[in-house]
């Protein structure tokens, strides 16, 4: 059905991380790499994002938080984890409250490793998780005309 | 018949016109900042992507509220272009704007209820300078009349007369396109303290009803200020769109080269220069004619 | 007709007797409830009798030396009562305000010069039209004081039960309105001017507490100063034209008679008080701690509606002159600023107060433009201010019963947990501001008159107003549509009182879509009546686009809502940064406790509160009246 590629609106967060990767995140944003040519828009607001990305290992005060923001995106979504630390725990995973990457508490789809991701492939994690965004929503739209899912 | 035309046209094409705006708008918003931008096209690709998702809701009269709002927003684009009277539309546009207010603290939620409280304030401030625009248009020569129909079909542009209701005007367009520094309520922008604001409860399809009556809201306010230039030479059509895109590119300016204030100092800046400028065009108007 | 005007007037004094000697609730609440249905079919039948009459004004009672003996014993009766009130609670000084008007026309009665025959009593559209007002809503909100006394003393313990008493001062109330709005003598309109001031004094002090007997004697002072202005006016106007007439004031007063001006300023003066405009809507303020049907009978409906009656008949006379001008901006100054105030405010009975003021000053500002188009705009503003005030005047009575609170941030989610009175208040409320309902309809009429007449700083303030208090109508609103999880609450609501209130919304409902036929028929001839010309602010053509207007506003969200009810749709919990704790009521904080949620409207205490503004607009209303007073006196005596 439609072509959901163009529209992408992600929205981040902030685990238990130096903040490496959060300052390479939003440098996508900046004019200097400008990921909003590919219509991506960081948007603060779980309801409208299609693409959560997840920086920083998951310790045990931000796994509610996770599980709760993940719960509310509407589907169809993708998770993309961004940075050493929240694909496996990185340097933190042995610390005594870290649970480890973002995949001990959800999903997680789309693996961008690096410490810290250098923006260059977090874009190219986005445009991963894009083409399988448009995948998960084809199979959404064939799910809801056979009725096999229904929405709600 | 002419007004049946208007009307169909602002029915179908409003909304594409609108869109392109809105994708235009972001385009020259990024030049400005040194990027290349999304394509122009960026706002329909938003749409159709929010048409797409899963229909999701925290309360469930946060859909209904949101129908009621884009279609009161329609009708009153519908009875501007039929040639009705403008105080009319411009009172139902503030209804329609309740039914949004209250589809923002239905949820009872603190960031939606927040910017439903700075959307409250913001109506506050623009009232009374949308109100004295109409007025204005009802003062100025020769005949004293509120309906559209006729006010298209001065022998002069209206801004002659009322060049401080222009202002008034262009000036609390910045509060209604949610352009900063007045984007209190919600923003185009990413990232600020009350994240989306009043439209932070809005699940993916109620958000693209939302876009797509801004969009409906964008053309009407552009085509009241084109009223002020229309008069019964054809060619003052073109004049006409001229000057409401070169005040759609103000905005954008203004938007790009200004940081957001306070709720106090919206309000009383605009209550000043709602005062001052379509006041004392007032007065003037009153005085002499 | 000549039976049912004195029936009218005597019918409710009577009951009212007998409510005081009545001692039994239940016989007393029959007689109530058969009087108020009494007093709607009286007002109904005079009604039709005179419009069987072709509707023409009709003019009655030329002798009346018996009625106008009673009138003078009534007269002492209410001084003697008044000055020993007074000094039994150590007001002296307000004494003096009842006794010299009261001296005043007494001497004026008997030793003045000989005034002219006239015709005692007066029928016609604008009289009619108040009898229907204080009739209907009258005998509603006694239907509903039934009930609602009951409810009131069972969880008022502590007051002591005086509902005889109160029960005779609405019925005295009820009489003396009549009484009020149908007589033309100006010496019996003193008479029931002074009984609805001092009807409302006894009814403020009702619960006999400290702050309710401080509040009933501003009250009282207050009202009475206009009483005094009154009489002023009415000698001055007798001393100079032999006559007592308030037609053949306003007659003369159009030509712009030197002998007339100072009677209409004088008397204009006084109207002022009765409506509240500033300097004097503390009064209003006050009143609220009396119990809900008099707040909603007295300051809403009715009483306050009488200094708006007479300014109506006035205002033919206050066409471009400095008067006009005085209440013009009176009118306008208390709409804006009233409107302000509400902001800050978050009693709901105070919010309610206010807006009366604020709306009001509208009314006044309408009379006293003194043109056909803006007393349109004010008597429809009068009619759909009646019902729709009176109906959220119970409402929140039966709400405070019902929740025994009346803070609108308590109110959280009403329309779910109380639907009934939830609903109505909504009604009531969406009655007041929104686009295609009465009240904004009236208030685009008078924005429409106002800059017809150049009237720049009255359609600045109307502007400014309106935009004030869509604010604080719509937080209000707010706080009753917000979701919440908080349980039902019983609702306690007697009958009789949801008889009353499910009446009122029918007919505001009713009311908003024959709008443009009441006009026609019956608001253009008042007008013809009054000023000899008619137009209505609304071209009629715009009022039947207005028809589609409503039609659309209705249908709309009925569609919208019948369309998405059966959509499939995922709930979410909303968003609080993914700390909610499973659903929308507590959220973690910092420490990893739960804690609750709680949201609340803005209210700029420190900004619009009554505490900052209420003292500096008064001294600004006084100063005006004083000065623009001075300037019409003197330049009238010159």
């Amino acid at each position: 059905m439609g072509k959901v590629k163009k529209s992408p609106w992600v929205l981040h967060y902030d685990g238990a991380s130096c903040n490496g990767c959060d300052i390479e995140v939003l440098a996508c944003l900046t004019p200097v790499y400008d990921a909003e040519r590919f219509g991506i828009v960081n948007t603060g607001d779980p309801m409208q994002a299609d693409i959560l990305l997840l920086t920083g290992g998951i310790n045990a005060q931000c796994q509610e938080v996770v599980k709760q923001i993940y719960e509310q995106m509407p589907r169809p979504k993708v998770v993309v984890a961004i940075g050493t630390c929240a694909c496996t725990g990185g340097v933190f995973k042995e610390a005594y409250n870290i649970l480890g990457g973002a995949d001990t508490t959800v999903p997680v789809d789309i693996y961008v490793p690096g410490c810290a991701a250098r923006p260059q492939s977090i874009i190219d994690g986005i445009v991963k998780a894009v083409a399988l965004f448009q995948q998960r929503s084809d199979e959404h739209d064939k799910e809801k005309k056979t009725g096999r899912r229904e929405e709600g | 018949m002419s007004s049946v035309i208007a009307i169909v046209c602002f029915l179908v094409l409003a909304p594409f016109l609108g869109g392109l705006l809105d994708g235009l708008d972001r385009k020259i918003s990024a030049r400005m900042q040194g990027r290349i931008g999304p394509p122009v096209l960026q706002p329909f690709y938003d749409v159709r992507k929010l048409f797409n998702k899963q229909t999701i809701v925290v309360n469930k009269a946060q859909t209904f509220l949101m129908l009621t709002y884009m279609a009161v927003q329609i009708f009153v684009g519908v009875l501007f272009f039929a040639g009705s009277d403008i105080l009319m539309c411009f009172f139902l546009l503030s209804t329609g704007a309740t039914f949004l207010v209250f589809a923002g603290s239905v949820t009872h939620s603190p960031l939606s209820t927040l910017g439903t409280n700075r959307e409250l304030l913001q109506m506050m401030a623009y009232e009374p300078a949308v109100l004295l625009t109409c007025l204005g248009f009802y003062l100025a020569p020769p005949d004293h009349t509120f309906s559209v129909s006729e006010l298209i079909q001065t022998p002069v542009s209206l801004i002659l007369y009322l060049p401080g209701f222009f202002v008034a005007f262009v000036f609390i367009l910045t509060i209604k396109m949610r352009k900063s520094p007045f984007d209190l309520a919600t923003a185009h922008h990413a990232h600020q303290e009350v994240v989306k604001g009043i439209t932070t409860e809005l699940g993916a399809k109620n958000f693209a009803i939302y876009t797509i009556t801004e969009w409906y809201e964008k053309v009407f306010l552009l085509a009241v200020v084109a009223l002020f230039i229309v008069n019964d030479n054809p060619l003052s059509y073109i004049a006409a769109v001229i000057v409401a895109l070169a005040v759609w590119f103000l905005e954008i300016l203004i938007d790009n080269t200004c940081a957001r204030v306070k709720w106090d100092v919206l309000l009383k800046v605009t209550w000043v220069v709602t005062l001052l400028a379509a006041g004392v065009n007032m007065l003037i108007l009153m005085l002499v004619f | 007709m000549s039976f049912v005007v004195p029936f009218l007037i005597c019918f409710p004094f009577l009951v009212s007797i007998l409510m005081f000697c009545i001692r039994v609730n239940k016989v007393r609440n029959a007689i109530a409830y058969a009087s108020a249905v009494v007093i709607m079919v009286a007002v109904g039948v005079l009604a039709a009798l005179w419009g069987l009459d072709g509707g023409e004004t009709v003019l009655l009672y030329q002798n009346t030396e018996v009625a106008d003996h009673v009138i003078s014993v009534a007269e002492i009766v209410l001084m003697v009562a008044v000055t020993y009130l007074c000094f039994k609670y150590k007001r002296y000084w307000i004494s003096l305000l009842m006794i010299f008007p009261t001296l005043l026309l007494l001497w004026l009665e008997f030793f003045g010069p000989e005034l002219a025959p006239l015709n005692h009593v007066r029928i016609d559209h604008l009289a009619i039209l108040m009898c229907i007002i204080i009739g209907l809503i009258g005998g509603l909100i006694i239907v509903y004081a039934v009930g609602y006394m009951h409810g009131y003393h069972h969880h008022h313990l502590e007051f002591q039960d005086r509902r005889y008493y109160f029960f005779m001062l609405l019925f005295a109330f009820l009489g003396a309105m009549f009484g009020f709005v149908l007589s033309a003598s100006l010496l019996w309109i003193d008479l029931f001017w002074e009984i609805t001031s001092i009807c409302s004094f006894l009814l403020i002090g009702y619960t006999k507490t400290d702050e309710a007997v401080e509040n009933s004697f501003r009250a009282l002072w207050m009202n009475l100063l206009g009483g005094t202005a009154l009489a002023c006016g009415i000698v001055y106007f007798a001393l100079a034209q032999h006559d007592v007439s308030i037609i053949n004031l306003v007659e003369k007063g159009v030509f712009e008679n030197s002998a007339t001006v100072i009677p209409i300023a004088l008397i204009a003066f006084a109207a002022l008080t009765k409506s509240a405009q500033l300097p004097f809507s503390k009064w209003l303020m006050g009143a609220m701690v009396a119990p809900t049907p008099s707040s909603a009978l007295l300051h809403s409906a009715t009483m306050v509606k009488a200094g708006i009656y007479i300014l109506f008949r006035l205002s033919p006379a206050m066409a471009d002159t400095l008067t006009g001008s005085m209440i013009t901006f009176i009118g306008g100054f208390t709409f804006f600023m009233a409107s302000l105030m509400a902001m800050a405010q978050s009693d709901g009975k105070k919010v309610l107060a206010l807006s009366t003021v604020s709306n009001l000053g509208l009314m006044v500002a309408c009379a006293g433009v003194g043109q056909a188009e803006t007393v349109w705009a004010g008597v429809f503003l009068m009619i759909f201010h009646a019902i729709s005030k009176s109906m959220l005047f119970q409402d929140m009575g039966a709400i405070e019963n019902s929740t025994h609170t009346r803070d609108i941030e308590d109110l959280n989610g009403l329309i779910y947990r109380l639907p009934m009175l939830g609903r109505i208040m909504f009604i009531g409320i969406a009655g007041m501001y929104l686009a295609p309902f009465g009240m904004l309809v009236s208030k685009w009429a008078a924005l429409r008159a106002s800059v017809n007449e150049h009237n720049i700083i009255l359609a600045l303030l109307i502007c400014f107003g309106s935009a004030t208090t869509m604010f604080y109508w719509t937080k209000w609103l707010n706080r009753l549509l917000s979701s919440t999880t908080e349980p039902k609450i019983k609702d306690i609501t007697k009958k009789n009182e949801q008889i009353s209130l499910i009446i009122h919304a029918v007919l505001m409902i009713a009311l908003c879509v024959l709008f443009p036929v009441l006009s026609t028929t019956y608001v253009e001839p008042l007008l013809l009546e009054t000023f000899g010309y008619s137009s209505a602010a609304l071209p009629s053509k715009l009022l039947y686009v207005l028809i589609v207007v409503i039609v659309v506003i209705f249908a709309v969200p009925l569609i919208a809502h019948s369309a998405t009810k059966n959509i499939p749709a995922n709930q979410k919990i909303s968003y609080m940064s993914g700390v909610n704790r499973g659903d929308n009521r507590d959220f973690t904080d910092s420490l990893g406790d739960p804690k609750e949620l709680q949201l609340s409207n803005w209210y700029f205490k420190n900004y619009v509160g009554q505490r900052k503004l209420m003292e500096p607009s008064s001294l600004v209303a006084a100063a005006v009246i004083i000065v623009m007073l001075a300037m019409i006196i003197g330049g009238a005596l010159r």
